[in-house]
């Protein structure tokens, strides 16, 4: 199976691999996938509190380049977002945008969950109720 | 001068030895006839040739000629063997003893006989891959009619041990299949030391052609038979019909007859350069041999890098080097490979290996190319996991509730 230039490129030189300090209150961490599935993605955000906005966006992602791909573009979009905004984002844009095939769907639904998994540490952290998602459909 | 891309990729397929190209050429043009035209040269010149090829064939497994079915492959050997021994013993009973780590074409086989009322037992391997032989002898029952065990593994090349495995089932009156595919022409394979009553084996992992394969069914003590799976002219003494593929034939023989010459020699080479590989690998940190090391094949190695994704790894290299991995991206099924699941490797392990498979062409450079190329793409792959850097972390990643998926 080809992969899309896009694709390669974000496997060649992700965007933004690295660590939040997951304790700081403005950073939400999101934590998803499972080994044994062969992909985990971890996505972090830092919020700033009075702004609502997304400062800075950390991944580290263990899966194949379509899950990489994925996870790199999805912290290029949260940077300069607000959470409102963040929580738009969705997996078929990120199947649009990379050309993922239909077999690599589940590695966009995981960028969307990780997104919203990491908002949802920041709500719950800073006091905030955790927002309920739908079960995403693919999986 | 290192050529790219390096194809390391040899349980796949091999590429063709020029020699065997060669030896092919004039049974497309000149020699074109059909081996059963029995009233005109053409026809005389083909069976020739498959005359020849067949006594080549026969002499790299130390059968006699007469006990070559040619088939179009490995694939319908497994098939002819398996259903055609069940058939053909059903009044004997209906019972097979298999293992799980067996190639699809045995295993779904085998499936395909349950669905007709056969019985089949599937044993779990040790996990170094090999067979338990008390675990065998105890499956056995009296409607057991077949043992098939492959003979070496394609995933992770590991040798079964046949001559243990043969003495087991004559001592109880049952039949003996292996799927060679993997270790003809690698190894010393040797029907009757063995003790092997049906064998599949292909000449496309051998230097051959592909399109064509063999089944030996042994003619004496015992003298076995098979029910043909293909209605028609009666070839290969009724029990393959189809007209013969003389050319990928000929191809078929002339590969044995070089795998016999050059095995030795072949094997010295590659076990040297696979153990340069192996051990620079294991340089790595957190990398694993998978299988056993004693009992394998010499060209093959499995290797497993914790932490990092097998298909993600691929993509580091796969335009320079060409090599598979048990990692579920890598098939449509999202399952990592049931062969190293069996050997009791975590999922985790199985989605993160590689399966390297040398052959007579590789170079040293090319595992110099290679050994650098892996080490690169692990280091930076795990730069990027957030399992590496939980596991650097001292966190045991089994007490982590991961989400459902």
């Amino acid at each position: 199976m080809a992969y899309s230039e896009k694709v390669i490129d974000h496997y060649q030189n992700p965007k933004n691999v690295g660590t939040l300090d997951k304790a700081s209150k403005n950073v939400g961490t999101g934590l998803v996938g499972a080994p044994e599935c062969g992909d985990v993605m971890r996505l972090q955000i830092e919020v700033n509190h009075d702004t609502g906005m997304i400062t800075d966006a950390k991944f580290k992602t263990f899966g194949c380049g379509s899950a990489i791909a994925s996870s790199s573009l999805a912290t290029e979009w949260l940077k300069g977002k607000s959470v409102d905004e963040a929580l738009k984002i969705d997996n078929m844009t990120i199947v649009e945008e990379l050309n993922l095939p239909p077999v690599k769907i589940h590695c966009s639904v995981l960028a969307e969950d990780a997104i919203k998994a990491a908002i949802n540490d920041y709500r719950e952290k800073n006091g905030m109720e955790k927002i309920k998602f739908e079960e995403s459909v693919i999986h | 001068m290192l050529q790219l891309p390096i194809y390391l990729d040899n349980n796949a397929t091999t590429p063709m030895d020029p020699r065997v190209l060669e030896a092919m050429t004039p049974y497309f043009l000149n020699h074109f006839g059909n081996s059963a035209s029995r009233n005109h040269p053409f026809g005389w010149a083909a069976e020739e040739a498959v005359d020849y090829a067949r006594e080549q064939v026969a002499k790299l497994i130390g059968a006699d000629p007469k006990e070559i079915i040619f088939t179009s492959g490995a694939t319908e050997a497994d098939n002819l063997g398996i259903k055609g021994v069940y058939e053909m013993y059903a009044s004997k009973g209906n019972h097979i003893i298999t293992a799980t780590t067996e190639h699809k074409a045995v295993i779904d086989t085998c499936k395909h006989i349950e669905k007709l009322g056969g019985e089949v037992t599937y044993l779990q391997v040790e996990p170094d891959g090999l067979i338990d032989l008390v675990a065998l002898e105890a499956a056995i029952k009296p409607n057991t009619v077949l043992i098939s065990i492959m003979y070496a593994n394609n995933e992770i090349g590991t040798v079964m041990p046949m001559k243990e495995i043969s003495a087991i089932a004559r001592k109880h009156g049952v039949l003996v299949f292996t799927d060679g595919t993997q270790a003809v022409g690698k190894i010393p394979v040797d029907v009757n030391k063995d003790g092997i009553d049906l064998m599949a084996f292909t000449a496309h992992k051998m230097y051959g052609p592909k399109g064509v394969g063999a089944l030996y069914v042994r003619r004496k003590n015992p003298r076995v038979k098979v029910t043909a799976q293909m209605d028609g002219g009666g070839h290969e003494r009724g029990m393959r019909s189809g007209t013969l593929n003389v050319p990928g034939i000929v191809g078929f023989g002339k590969a044995c007859e070089l795998c016999m010459l050059e095995m030795e020699s072949d094997a010295a080479r590659t076990s040297k350069l696979r153990d340069k590989l192996q051990a620079a690998l294991l340089q790595i940190e957190e990398s694993y041999v998978n299988g056993s090391r004693e009992h394998r094949l010499p060209h093959v190695a499995n290797i497993s890098f914790k932490h990092v994704e097998g298909e993600g790894l691929l993509m580091g290299f796969n335009k320079n080097i060409a090599l598979s991995s048990g990692s579920a991206c890598t098939s449509a099924s999202l399952e990592p490979s049931y062969v190293l699941k069996a050997l009791g490797l975590g999922d985790d392990l199985a989605h993160s290996s590689l399966r390297f498979g040398l052959s007579r062409f590789t170079t040293e450079e090319e595992i110099d190319y290679t050994i650098k190329s892996i080490t690169d793409t692990v280091l930076k792959l795990r730069e990027m996991s957030p399992l590496w850097e939980m596991y650097k972390e001292g966190i045991d990643l089994d007490s982590i509730e991961w989400a459902a998926h």
